[in-house]
C-alpha cells in the first residue's frame, strides 16, 4: 500500500471523508450565519447556543414526549426558530442602524444566558441522545468503516445546503430577500413587508443551526457547551468565505472540514488551530473572503 | 484543705483559660477557599458538586471550630491556571484564606501549589491528576488526595494487558494532565510486557474525535488509551462506540473516567468499560450513607473528586480543631500523622511527598440488564492495594525526599 509522507493511502481517504463529514457541519452553520450577516447585517454570536439548542429540542421531545428523531429533525428546528423570531422581534429589532457591535454584545450576551442556564439546569456532562434506530450500524467501505448515521448527516446537510441556496438565488421569495439587504427602503416602496421579511430570515438562520443541532445530537453528547467549542470555528469560516456569501459559506464549511481533518493526520495539536491560520492568510490577501464581493 | 482545692481548680482554670487564649486562628477564622471549574469540562466532576461537599462538611463542624468561624470562600478558575493563581494570591493577601481545596485540572494546582508555598498556606488537591504533584512538583504545603495519573494507570492498565491487551494506541489531551497520564500508563503497560504503537495528541476541548478513532483503528492496536477525561473522553468513548471499534475486537480504555461521564453516556455505551476509582457510593454502609446524605443535597450522586473533597475538608478541620491553630506547619504535621479514616478511605495516609494514599478499586461498567437504577454503574472487580496504586516512597521523584 502506497504511503503519503508516511501515512497510508487508506488512512488518508478514510481522514477526507470524515473531514466532509464534519464539514457538513461546519457547511450548515455557516450558512445560517452568511444568511443571517447578509440580510440582517447582524453578526450572531448567539449561533452556537441556538445550535445547543436544537440539540436539547431533539432530546426533550424524545425524552419527554416520546416524539422520535425523524419528528425532533422537523420540530426542533420549528420550535427554536419561532423562539429565534422572538428574539429579532422584540430584540434585535431595536438595534437597527445602530453600529454592528451592538447586535454582537446582544446575541453574545443571549448565548452566555441560555448555556449558563443549561449548564445550571442539566450540568456539562450533557444526555445522551442515540442514534434512530434505522441508522445504527455501518458499512465497511474497505479503507474504513463508515456509520450509516455519518452518511446520513453528509446527505441531509448537502440537501439543506442547496435548498436554502435555491431559495435564496433563484426564487422571487429570494429575489425579495436580496433585494432587501441592498436598499430596503426601495423595497418597501413597492409594498414589501420589509421587517417581516427580516424577521423570516432571521429565524429561517436559527432554525437552520437547531437543524444541524439535532444532527450532531446523537453524535456528540447533547451538552450545554457543544455550541462554544464549535462556534468560534464557524465564525472563521463565515470570514474565510466572506461574509454574506450564501454559496461561499457551503463550500468553505466543506472545504474547512477536509483541511482540518488532514491536519488532525499530520499534525493533530495544531487541528484547533490550522482553520485560523488559513483564515489570516485569506485575509492578507483578500480581505473581502474567497467568495465575498471585493469592497 | 477546702482552699487548697479551690486554689487548685482556679488554677488549673486559669491554665485553661491561657491555653484557650492561646488559641490562634489567623483573622480569627479558619477560610477554606475553593478554586474549582464551576461551569465547564469538569463542573460535573467537580465545579458545584464539591462545593456542596465542602459545605456538608463545615455544617457538620457546626459552622466552628472552637471558637473560631470556619468560612467558605468559592472561586470558578475556568480551568486556567493564571486565573486560579491570581484568585489564590487575592485570597491569601486580602482575605486571609487559610487552605486552598479541590483545584481540579492539573495546570491549576501546579500553579496554586506555588502560590501556597510564597504565601505560606496549604494546598488540598482533590480535583487534579498527575503525579507530578507529589513527583517532581511535590511541595511541603500540599495534599494530593482522591488519585493521581499513577494509580489510574496501575489499576486499569494492569487490569487490561493481563486481558491480553498487549499492543496500546493513546488519544491523549494535548495537556500537562493528558501527557503524564499516557507517560504513566505507557510505564505500566511496558512494565507488563506490553507495547505502544502511538499516540495522538488531541486539543483540550476537541469536539470531534472520529479522526483520532480512525487513526488509532488504523494502527492495529488493541487497546485504544483515552489519556482525556470529562467531555473529552465521553465524546471519544462514543465515537469509538459509533464507528464499530469494540465490535471489530479493539478495547477501549477509559483512564480516567468518573461516574457522571457514566451517568451521561448511559449504560448502553459505556456497558463493559473498565475504569479506576478511589471511591464508588455503593461500596459500604457509610459510603452509602455518606453520599444519600450527598445525593438529598444536590439530585446526584457523588463523584471521587467530590466526596474526597468532603473527606479532605474534614481532615483539615480535624487537624485544626485538635490543634486549637490554623498555624500551616503545625496543621500539615498533625494531618500527616493522623490516618484518614472515615467513609472514603480506610487507613488512608498522608506521606511525606504529600500523597493521601489509600486503596483504590478497579470497576467495570455494568450492562443496562444487571443495573437496578440510576446511579447503579459499577462492578467492583478489585481493590487495588494502596501501596501497589501509589507506589512505594522510595521511588517517589519528589526532592523533598532526597534531601
Amino acid at each position: 500500500m502506497a504511503d503519503i509522507l508516511g501515512v497510508p493511502v487508506q488512512v488518508l481517504m478514510g481522514q477526507l471523508l470524515i473531514g466532509l463529514i464534519n464539514g457538513s457541519f461546519y457547511a450548515v452553520l455557516s450558512l445560517g450565519l452568511a444568511v443571517i450577516f447578509g440580510l440582517l447585517n447582524i453578526v450572531n454570536f448567539a449561533h452556537g447556543a441556538q445550535y445547543m439548542l436544537g440539540a436539547f429540542a431533539a432530546w426533550f421531545l424524545l425524552n419527554k414526549l416520546g416524539i422520535n428523531y425523524w419528528g425532533a429533525l422537523i420540530l426542533a428546528p420549528l420550535m427554536v426558530g419561532a423562539f429565534g423570531v422572538v428574539i429579532e422581534r422584540f430584540l434585535l429589532r431595536r438595534l437597527a442602524g445602530v453600529d454592528h457591535l451592538y447586535g454582537l454584545l446582544l446575541t453574545f450576551g443571549l448565548a452566555l444566558i441560555l448555556e449558563g442556564t443549561f449548564v445550571h439546569t442539566f450540568g456539562a456532562s450533557g444526555q445522551p441522545y442515540a442514534a434512530p434506530a434505522q441508522l445504527t450500524g455501518g458499512i465497511n467501505l474497505g479503507f474504513m468503516f463508515l456509520p450509516w448515521y455519518r452518511a446520513w448527516v453528509v446527505a441531509a446537510s448537502l440537501f439543506v445546503c442547496l435548498g436554502t441556496w435555491l431559495l435564496i438565488e433563484r426564487t422571487k421569495f429570494g429575489a425579495y430577500l436580496r433585494a432587501g439587504t441592498e436598499n430596503p427602503r426601495l423595497l418597501q416602496a413597492f409594498g414589501v413587508n420589509v421587517p417581516l421579511l427580516i424577521t423570516i430570515a432571521y429565524g429561517y438562520g436559527v432554525a437552520l443551526a437547531a437543524f444541524a443541532g439535532v444532527l450532531a445530537a446523537p453524535i456528540f453528547q447533547v451538552s450545554p457547551l457543544m455550541g462554544s467549542n464549535l462556534i468560534i470555528v464557524v465564525f472563521a469560516v463565515v470570514v474565510i468565505g466572506g461574509m454574506g456569501s450564501i454559496a461561499g459559506s457551503i463550500l468553505t464549511g466543506l472545504a474547512m472540514g477536509v483541511v482540518e481533518g488532514l491536519t488532525k493526520v499530520f499534525w493533530p495539536e495544531a487541528s484547533a488551530t490550522v482553520i485560523f491560520v488559513v483564515m489570516a492568510i485569506v485575509l492578507v490577501l483578500r480581505p473581502a473572503g474567497l467568495f465575498g464581493k471585493q469592497a | 484543705m477546702k482552699v487548697l482545692k479551690s486554689l487548685a481548680l482556679g488554677a488549673s482554670a486559669l491554665a485553661f483559660s491561657v491555653g484557650a487564649a492561646q488559641a490562634q486562628f489567623s483573622g480569627d477564622a479558619v477560610k477554606i477557599g475553593i478554586l474549582t471549574d464551576m461551569s465547564a469540562t469538569y463542573s460535573d466532576v467537580a465545579g458545584p458538586g464539591t462545593v456542596a461537599a465542602a459545605e456538608m462538611a463545615i455544617a457538620d463542624f457546626g459552622g466552628k471550630v472552637g471558637n473560631a468561624k470556619i468560612e467558605l470562600k468559592v472561586a470558578d478558575h475556568q480551568n486556567k491556571a493564571d486565573i486560579a493563581a491570581n484568585k489564590a494570591r487575592e485570597w491569601a493577601d486580602v482575605d486571609g484564606v487559610d487552605v486552598f481545596a479541590e483545584l481540579v485540572t492539573t495546570s491549576v494546582a501546579l500553579a496554586v501549589n506555588e502560590v501556597a508555598v510564597q504565601k505560606n498556606k496549604i494546598s488540598l488537591i482533590t480535583g487534579s491528576a498527575s503525579s507530578d504533584i507529589t513527583g517532581k512538583a511535590c511541595t511541603p504545603n500540599s495534599v494530593h488526595y482522591v488519585y493521581n495519573t499513577r494509580a489510574m494507570a496501575v489499576g486499569t492498565g494492569t487490569a487490561v494487558v493481563k486481558e491480553g491487551g498487549a499492543t496500546w494506541f493513546f488519544l491523549t489531551a494535548n495537556y500537562a494532565f493528558g501527557e503524564n497520564l499516557e507517560r504513566d500508563v505507557t510505564k505500566i503497560v511496558q512494565a507488563a510486557g506490553g507495547k505502544v504503537l502511538g499516540s495522538a495528541k488531541h486539543p483540550f476541548p476537541a469536539s470531534d474525535f472520529s479522526s483520532f478513532i480512525l487513526q488509532a483503528q488504523a494502527s492495529g492496536a488493541k487497546v485504544i488509551g483515552l489519556a482525556n477525561a470529562g467531555a473529552d473522553t465521553t465524546n471519544a468513548i462514543k465515537a469509538a462506540h459509533e464507528f464499530g471499534v469494540v465490535a471489530a475486537g479493539q478495547k477501549v480504555a477509559g483512564l480516567l473516567v468518573f461516574i457522571s461521564d457514566i451517568h451521561s453516556l448511559g449504560l448502553n455505551v459505556a456497558k463493559g468499560l473498565q475504569l479506576t476509582t478511589g471511591f464508588y457510593w455503593d461500596r459500604d454502609e457509610d459510603s452509602r450513607a455518606w453520599s444519600k446524605r450527598f445525593f438529598a443535597k444536590t439530585g446526584k450522586m457523588p463523584t471521587m473528586v467530590q466526596a474526597g473533597t468532603y473527606s479532605a475538608v474534614t481532615h483539615y478541620l480535624n487537624a485544626v480543631k485538635a490543634l486549637g491553630t490554623d498555624d500551616t506547619a503545625k496543621v500539615m504535621a498533625k494531618m500527616k500523622e493522623t490516618p484518614v479514616n472515615d467513609f472514603f478511605a480506610k487507613g488512608g495516609i498522608i506521606r511525606a511527598d504529600g500523597g493521601m494514599i489509600h486503596d483504590m478499586y478497579l470497576a467495570e461498567v455494568k450492562k443496562p440488564e444487571e443495573s437496578k437504577g440510576p446511579w447503579d454503574y459499577y462492578k467492583i472487580l478489585r481493590t487495588i492495594p494502596a501501596e501497589e496504586a501509589y507506589g512505594s516512597l522510595s521511588d517517589s521523584a519528589c526532592p523533598l525526599l532526597k534531601k
